[in-house]
């Protein structure tokens, strides 16, 4: 009996494999775009400028909008380094003619900018139309972007204060990018067919060529580079990022009083976080007490963290006054815990 | 007076759990045998019944503890579990002053604590272009299109529900930021691997292949060698890979990861896994998938992600991960506890295809030995290899040098720099050194 049931299985499984390799495709899988989400959608520019929506905008009105949208992170003329790295700086007349930015490889460039690095406009103006601004991204009509990349260009010296960006003149500008000759694809990182084969790079041949010398592979150790002192501290305390059991234990690089510290920038980070400083402050009334009058009010009670522990969390009216202090349900226990004993220990 | 530490058995506590303040300056200021010396001095220092019970035996086996003599807690207590509390130092962390915006910054994996090659998938690296989101896969869309009409047959759309009905593959792959070990370029930078190397996860990731979906969309693969992926964030981030990629089967439209669907914060509910390239390539929260027949110039691959050479040139569309490794244990900003023995163990990878070998230097690369690799060794994952070593206690400098199948041999600093520069940032594969001094803090330097 149990073997006519394999022998029909094995038939089955059999006919069912030979059926599946008749699938061509999947069928009810998937269906058509429509031209509208493709529009929708398909928003990419590339070099060549296919995929370029038809527009135009002046550095004038890029100026307005830049300043308006752009300038609290960038900076009014692209210059500011505080939240990402300058747009433009750093190129010259000569780079213009040139096409390559000298600055590169003279070592005269501080930091590099945007406009340092790109060898296709298509680049900018992809990205502003797909990213920016930073919190709003894709809200930018065709016009906008025109006008804030003439007003970049204006910036970078590369047209003049009166100057219309358009879809007609944009392959003008490229041919002004001042690195605009500045790539290369002749390395080996580029997965696909080597330029000599239709594709771009080599193929996926290295520039180096170690070897795997096994003994006495040199007479001295040069030491090139140590951690400086600063950067020993400046992650934290690495006790605190290893396990405490295990073969070896973190360094304690930030000593007691430091790591104290630490952790009380990250409960005062955490009581930000949870909303509490919208009320209290560290040292003075707001909403509800000052941390330091619930310190000294609490600091000889021994019940003291229970007390206020579930104070907090129900929330209650009349130690401080008329003002009630919501419950606190969103928080979680421990992160409860630990606020509380932070305010009782003279939060800092 | 009984060396305790000989008997057979013993339990070493942490030093910093029971010695004072003082004694574990001791320790750090670097005497030797220290553990001995301390665990004496702590055991007179606590008063006689402590020493007694020392004598006789380790406590914890002596009583028993809470764990063994009451009921513990039932099934389904923490509906998804979480890692004990004692795993609470092993977290993603941004590297103070990397970046100034936390949409567009990156959290590197604890791997100073990580076993075997899966990382666990909270704690996957992170890097946003613009901030994270928690899309609803009922209202996520792949679409599939051409640069031009003339490049596919039909474009199309796909939901979750028809994804997830096509023939799926499921692959052990590393992805590596190619940014990662870019903070070191010109000098070392930053105290520990998980600073150094944690731009760096491995996972077990499900999807389709890409060219089946390619293939329903009737692709002219003649014309089209080049494909554009799109993220459906607000950065909408783009790069281009090529098609040869895409046509040897081993790029995925995933959306499995470990065994559960993939995290928000990897692409949730899809991304594209493109193996051996560097992270940025493998884009998240994929909505777009546009064949061409040229590349894309993007943001991240015309302005970012392009390597600086001395000469002032810069190499576009670099891709590829080249085979890299390093030591994981013992590795910066850790102390070893004694001399004896210990199981070096770290990681090795290559975006190349397969580790063929993996070796250990302890003199800073006058003398190598080759170590265990732990299989079995997959195409373009991490393997993990370990090797033996005892501790004298002198100074050591710690080194590994992976090799991949195709003979390529992981670089020295003063190989790479020879032909990059120190202004590249992206695709730092040098070998790392970590140096163990007398006593026993390990930190980064750099070996020429």
């Amino acid at each position: 009996m149990s073997r006519f049931s394999e022998t029909l299985l094995v038939v089955a499984l059999a006919g069912f494999s030979a059926a599946s390799f008749a699938f061509d495709n999947y069928v009810g899988v998937g269906r058509p775009a429509t031209p509208a989400e493709l529009k929708a959608w398909d928003i990419d520019v590339r070099p060549d400028f296919k995929g370029l929506p038809k527009g135009s905008g002046s550095v004038d009105k890029g100026q307005e909008l830049f300043e308006e949208k752009c300038a609290s992170c960038h900076g009014t003329f692209g210059e500011s380094n505080e939240v990402f790295t300058p747009l433009v700086g750093g190129t010259s007349k000569d780079d213009m003619k040139t096409g390559r930015v000298k600055g590169l490889s003279s070592g005269e460039l501080p930091q590099r900018t945007t406009f340092t690095k790109v060898a296709t406009i298509s680049t900018v103006f992809d990205y502003i139309q797909r990213a920016m601004p930073w919190t709003a991204p894709k809200s930018l009509k065709p016009d906008d972007v025109y006008a804030i990349l003439a007003y970049l260009l204006n910036l970078s010296e590369m047209v003049p204060a009166d100057f219309v960006l358009s879809d007609q003149n944009i392959g003008d500008v490229q041919k002004l990018l001042p690195n605009r000759n500045g790539m290369t694809t002749d390395h080996g990182l580029w997965p696909g067919a080597a330029a000599k084969k239709g594709g771009i790079g080599n193929g996926g041949k290295p520039d180096t060529n170690n070897k795997a010398c096994m003994k006495n592979c040199k007479s001295e150790v040069l030491i090139g580079s140590t951690l400086p002192e600063y950067a020993r501290t400046a992650h934290g305390e690495l006790a605190e990022q290893n396990r405490s059991f295990g073969p070896v234990r973190g360094t304690r690089t930030l000593g007691p009083e430091a790591a104290k510290k630490a952790a009380d920038a990250g409960t005062l980070d955490l009581a930000t976080k949870s909303g509490c400083m919208a009320c209290h402050g560290l040292k003075s009334k707001i909403v509800g007490p000052g941390y330091n009058d619930v310190h000294a009010r609490y600091k000889d009670q021994t019940d003291a963290e229970d007390r206020l522990f579930a104070k907090v969390k129900a929330g209650g009216q009349g130690v401080w006054g008329s003002i009630p202090m919501p419950p606190n349900g969103h928080l979680k226990d421990e992160d409860l815990r630990t606020l509380v004993k932070w305010v009782l220990s003279g939060a800092k | 007076m009984v060396d305790i530490v000989k008997q057979p058995g013993r339990l070493r506590p942490a030093p910093e759990n029971f010695l004072s303040e003082e004694q574990v300056k001791a320790v750090a200021s670097g005497r030797r045998n220290f553990l001995r010396k301390s665990f004496l001095a702590a055991g007179a220092a606590m008063a006689a019944p402590m020493v007694a019970q020392a004598a006789e035996g380790d406590p914890n086996i002596l009583q028993n503890p809470a764990w063994t003599t009451s009921l513990g807690l039932p099934v389904a207590t923490n509906a998804y579990g979480m890692p004990s509390k004692y795993e609470s130092q092993l977290l993603r962390r941004e590297s103070p002053g990397l970046a100034r915006v936390g949409g567009a910054s990156v959290s590197f994996a604890p791997l100073q604590g990580l076993f075997g090659i899966i990382t666990p998938s909270g704690l996957h690296f992170e890097r946003h272009h613009q901030g994270w989101h928690d899309i609803d896969p009922s209202k996520h869309r792949l679409m599939v299109n051409g640069s031009d009409a003339s490049l596919i047959k039909r474009a199309k759309v796909y939901t979750l529900d028809e994804l997830m009905r096509l023939p799926s593959a499921s692959r052990i792959h590393f992805i590596e930021c190619g940014a990662n070990t870019g903070l070191e370029w010109g000098n070392v930078a930053v105290p520990t691997v998980q600073y150094t190397h944690g731009m760096l996860s491995c996972s077990e990731f499900t999807g389709v292949p890409l060219k089946h979906l390619l293939d329903d969309c009737g692709v002219d693969y003649k014309k089209a060698r080049y494909v554009l992926a799109e993220g459906a964030d607000g950065s909408s981030m783009t790069r281009t890979i090529p098609m040869e990629m895409v046509e040897s089967g081993e790029v995925l439209v995933a959306y499995g990861q470990n065994g559960e669907m993939l995290r928000p914060e990897n692409g949730y509910p899809l991304r594209l896994v493109v193996p051996g390239v560097q992270g940025v390539s493998w884009v998240k929260w994929l909505r777009r998938i546009e064949v061409g027949d040229m590349p894309y110039a993007t943001k991240d691959e015309a302005v970012h992600y392009i390597d600086l050479l001395p000469n002032g040139l810069h190499r576009q569309y670099s891709s590829v991960q080249e085979a890299k490794s390093v030591i994981t244990t013992p590795s910066g900003g850790q102390t070893l506890l004694d001399q004896g023995f210990y199981n070096v163990s770290g990681l090795a990878w290559s975006g190349r295809g397969r580790i063929k070998q993996v070796d250990v230097s302890f003199d800073g690369g006058i003398n190598w030995q080759t170590a265990r690799l732990e299989g079995p060794v997959q195409n373009k994952a991490l393997t993990r290899f370990n090797t033996n070593w005892m501790w004298d206690g002198q100074p050591a400098i710690l080194q590994s040098r992976a090799i991949d199948e195709t003979g390529y041999v992981q670089p020295s600093y003063g190989q790479l720099r020879a032909v990059r520069g120190t202004k590249s940032i992206y695709h730092n594969n040098a070998i790392q050194s970590w140096k163990v001094a007398a006593s026993g803090e390990v930190s980064n330097v750099q070996v020429l």
